[in-house]
């Protein structure tokens, strides 16, 4: 297997906080891997810094064999990186399908095309369905419940059929049921080739999911392996209880 | 049971309807009501209606609140000044109204190199540029004293229409504006640029996340938005014959196509037109009871602030909403009684 | 090179003034994110109290800087309350900008209402009067106090801001409002304070704008133009950066009067919010990230 995403040296101050420092680690095709750490240890600024959501100060992107580190946002998405946000960035004024619609990403020449077109309702009533979202198709997403926002962004990231998604906290604020239809939607896309990069503080749904896990503290990356080595390293309890 | 949307279609039959009613309205008016204080009017009223519907492409839609599209309507206003001075021969009188399509490119020309500095970064930088920018087209008209005239003013060239007709040509042409500014404004809602516009005002650094072109579509949408002001602008100024630079870009053009907009309903295709169809009757009634300027003024930021505060959504969207909230209940009621298992999934 | 460094002296004296004015409005963005457009409207609106308290009471424009500045950090207060915090979250920031105009527009509409349109400026004993300085540069006496005054006043804003409870609430709010918030910084009351300080800050510089230019009700467009390029080239939010702005437009459009012209020297602020834009859109102080959530 071969890294999709590669992070070399990566570092990004906030003043003179080191949010992320000197971090490097890759990303397997095809893996489901989680991304842990502490509160404050820098997991959302990696994903930020990786998508291109803030700019990066130094170290180095490789997505899909291209250096990416200084494309933006918008770029890295078109070339199949997508992510979703722990407070579910769904866009309120739109209806649920649009949310779909609007993901889907395209030429630039598509702004002309129609505001759904046959395609775009065709793709978007598969993910509605899949993710049992078709009976509120119509509503405005800012009238969802946040399980189903939840849902609505994860299901509008696979709109544009992307190689790795990034996925914020899925479960953050969710319930039971809710959290093993997450764990059913990412074990499939798994098999159908995406891989997947998690940050996620409930552990139990990292154990059970995925597989390597890399353990972040003050920004850098400070174990790596399978589910069960990562749990038995000493450093990682140290980190997690403080020192 | 499947509840999900259909494709968008441009053209439907009830809008065809809807469309065939409004020009057939727009073209009786002013048989309907054949009296020169209402010719007036109506052209004022379907002038900043234009205006109203075409702010909405980018402060509606997009949100991106532009508050120097005065500085446009005096740039048309000058324009049309500068190429049919006193002094031009005008053969069939229509000469001026040909002229317009021309300044509407020139104002959008002019917008698109604003608009990508401007709206580079966000929303409150570009009201920022479009208020200065306001300022700097006043400053211009008084001290470029060559082309304009100064606070002198400057004249343009009066067609010899039939005193008994004159609000006509001015009227229809004001209407076809609409029309065009109205049949855009409706492209926009049901393309992909009225989707990318909705999702930059709802979030715009996810939309840039999930690669819609922001930057093309806000360029587009203020660049159409100011060319119709354009235009009307150089309407308004060869209906009124002399523009003085405080007439002719003044803040309270901004604030009332402002107004209109929000109070009618932004980022909704019929609701600019309605405020235009409130406020321009009002406003010539306030000034036919009270006079003076400085009243209007007071009122416009009053009756903006009550709507802003009392109405955030305007008159149309808080109408259709509730209705479509019922709708909706009865759909999924609907959904229930056929379809036992259709709430499947409760989060 | 004698009315270049005369340009230079009074571009640094009246640029105090500016610095004084756009901190205000730079304050206010920096707690609450929202441009405010009726800056410009309260600083006329303060000159024009001024311009009453001297005519009606014979109260020295200066010392009356002392009866505007609280007053109006309660109508900022109030205009706040009723104004701005009912905003629904999402779009407060467009409908902020809106509102402001809109404000700016009912003061201006107010004060054409209560003074008419005609322009007025306020004459006291001093205000004609200058002395002249080494070789034989003009000093006007109500420049060089609106001056120090300006600059005296912003060190009591710096004061306020670096020592009090109430200064660090608002700065912890300008750095981070998510944790300031966590710090148990109440959020709401911390803005409308923001607010009130910034608008009072710009009633007290509107008290020397009236004595050093003649103003009518229309002269917040002007203002609030100058205003905003000198918060942007400070970088919105920034203090200090506004302060270095404001000076350096100050002498910039003051040279420009004296080697080009007065009436194209207003177009220097605009020059130089373009070229802001242009070439470093976060202003020289300012941080341009933002975004993620």
């Amino acid at each position: 297997m071969s890294a999709i995403l590669s992070v070399k040296s990566l570092t990004k101050e906030f003043g003179t906080l080191k949010a992320v420092n000197d971090c490097s680690f890759d990303v397997e095709e095809g893996s489901i891997t989680a991304l842990i750490g502490p509160n404050g240890s820098g997991k959302t600024t990696v994903f930020n810094l990786v998508t291109g959501y803030i700019g990066r100060q130094s170290g180095a992107v490789t997505f899909d064999g291209v250096d990416v580190s200084k494309e933006h946002a918008g770029n890295l998405y078109r070339r199949g990186l997508t992510r979703t946000f722990q407070q579910s960035r769904v866009f309120g004024d739109l209806t649920v399908q649009e949310n779909l619609v609007v993901a889907k990403g395209g030429s630039w020449k598509t702004i002309f095309a129609p505001r759904v077109s046959k395609d775009d309702q065709l793709r978007a009533d598969e993910l509605l369905e899949e993710f049992k979202l078709s009976h509120v198709a119509d509503l405005y997403a800012s009238e969802l419940s946040w399980g189903q926002r939840k849902l609505l962004e994860f299901a509008s990231v696979l709109m544009s059929k992307p190689k790795l998604v990034l996925l914020d906290e899925p479960t953050a604020g969710v319930n039971p049921i809710l959290i093993e239809t997450m764990a059913d939607h990412i074990r499939n896309y798994n098999k159908l080739g995406v891989t997947f990069l998690i940050v996620e503080h409930d552990m139990s749904f990292v154990m059970r999911v995925c597989d390597p896990v890399i353990v972040l503290d003050r920004g850098k990356p400070i174990a790596q392996g399978t589910p069960d080595v990562v749990q038995s390293d000493p450093r990682v309890l140290d980190a997690y209880l403080g020192d | 049971m499947k509840l999900s949307t259909e494709p968008t279609k441009l053209v439907t039959r009830n809008g065809l309807i809807r469309g065939g009613v409004f020009i057939a309205l727009l073209a009786a008016l002013p048989g309907i009501f054949p009296q020169h204080w209402l010719w007036n009017l109506m052209f004022f009223t379907i002038l900043y209606a234009t205006m109203a519907v075409s702010w909405n492409y980018i402060g509606g839609f997009g949100g991106y609140p532009s508050l120097g599209h005065a500085a446009f309507f005096g740039i048309g206003a000058y324009t049309e000044a500068l190429f049919f001075k006193t002094d031009h021969v005008l053969h069939s009188g229509y000469e001026p109204f040909f002229m317009l399509p021309v300044i509407g490119l020139i104002c959008a020309l002019l917008a698109i190199p604003i608009g990508m500095v401007a709206m580079r970064t966000r929303a409150d930088v570009f009201a920022i540029v479009t208020i200065t920018l306001l300022f700097v087209t006043q400053t211009l008209a008084f001290n470029l004293r060559n082309l304009t005239g100064g606070a002198q003013g400057a004249a343009v060239v009066q067609p010899k229409f039939d005193v008994k007709f004159f609000e006509l040509p001015f009227y229809y042409t004001a209407a076809i504006m609409l029309l065009f500014a109205f049949a855009l404004s409706y492209y926009y809602s049901k393309s992909k640029i009225g989707l990318s516009l909705t999702a930059i005002r709802a979030d715009e650094d996810k939309a840039k996340g999930v690669g819609v072109r922001t930057l093309q579509v806000k360029v587009i949408a203020f660049s159409t938005s100011v060319a119709f002001t354009g235009m009307a602008g150089a309407t308004w100024a060869f209906y009124i014959g002399f523009i003085y630079p405080q007439f002719a870009v003044d803040p309270l053009i901004t604030i009332t196509m402002v107004l209109m907009t929000f109070l009618g309903g932004r980022a909704t295709l019929w609701g600019p037109v309605l405020g235009a169809v409130i406020l321009m009757p009002a406003q010539q009634l306030l000034a036919y009871y009270v006079g003076g300027s400085q009243l209007y003024l007071l009122a416009y930021a009053a009756i903006f602030l009550i709507t802003i505060l009392l109405l955030p959504r305007g008159i149309l969207p808080t109408v259709t909403n509730k209705r479509r909230l019922k709708a909706l209940a009865l759909k999924s009621v609907a959904a229930k009684a056929s379809d036992p298992l259709a709430e499947g999934q409760s989060a | 090179m004698h009315v270049l460094i005369q340009g230079l002296i009074m571009g640094v004296l009246t640029g105090g003034v500016y610095a004084l004015m756009a901190s205000g409005q730079t304050l206010i963005f920096g707690v609450m994110k929202v441009v405010n457009l009726a800056q410009g409207a309260f600083v006329i609106a303060s000159a024009y109290l001024t311009f009453s308290l001297f005519t009606q009471f014979g109260i020295d424009p200066f010392v009356s800087i002392l009866i505007t500045t609280p007053l109006m950090f309660g109508i900022g207060m109030l205009a706040h309350w009723v104004f701005l915090r009912p905003l629904r979250k999402e779009d407060a920031v467009e409908l902020s900008i809106l509102v402001t105009f809109a404000l700016a527009l009912l003061v201006e509409g107010l004060l054409s209402v209560t003074y008419r349109t005609t322009y007025r400026s306020i004459n006291n004993t001093y205000s004609n009067k200058a002395f002249l300085l080494g070789d034989g540069f003009s000093i006007p006496y109500v420049r060089l106090y609106g001056f120090f005054i300006s600059i005296a006043l912003l060190l009591v804003l710096y004061f306020v801001l670096q020592k009090t409870k109430f200064g660090r609430a608002i700065r912890a709010t300008v750095q981070n409002p998510q944790s300031a918030t966590l710090l148990g910084v109440d959020s709401t009351r911390v803005k409308a304070y923001g607010f009130g300080l910034g608008i009072a800050t710009s009633a007290a510089s509107g008290s020397i704008f009236g004595l050093l230019y003649p103003f009518n009700s229309g002269s917040h467009y002007d203002l609030i133009s100058r205003l905003l390029s000198v918060v942007i080239l400070g970088g919105l939010g920034s203090i200090g950066g506004a302060v270095f702005a404001g000076i350096l437009i100050g002498v910039v459009s003051s040279v420009a009067a004296v080697v080009w012209s007065p009436t194209w020297s207003e177009m220097t602020f605009f020059i130089v919010l373009l070229l802001v834009l242009l070439f470093r859109p976060q202003g020289m102080f300012g941080r341009l990230e933002r975004g993620a959530a």
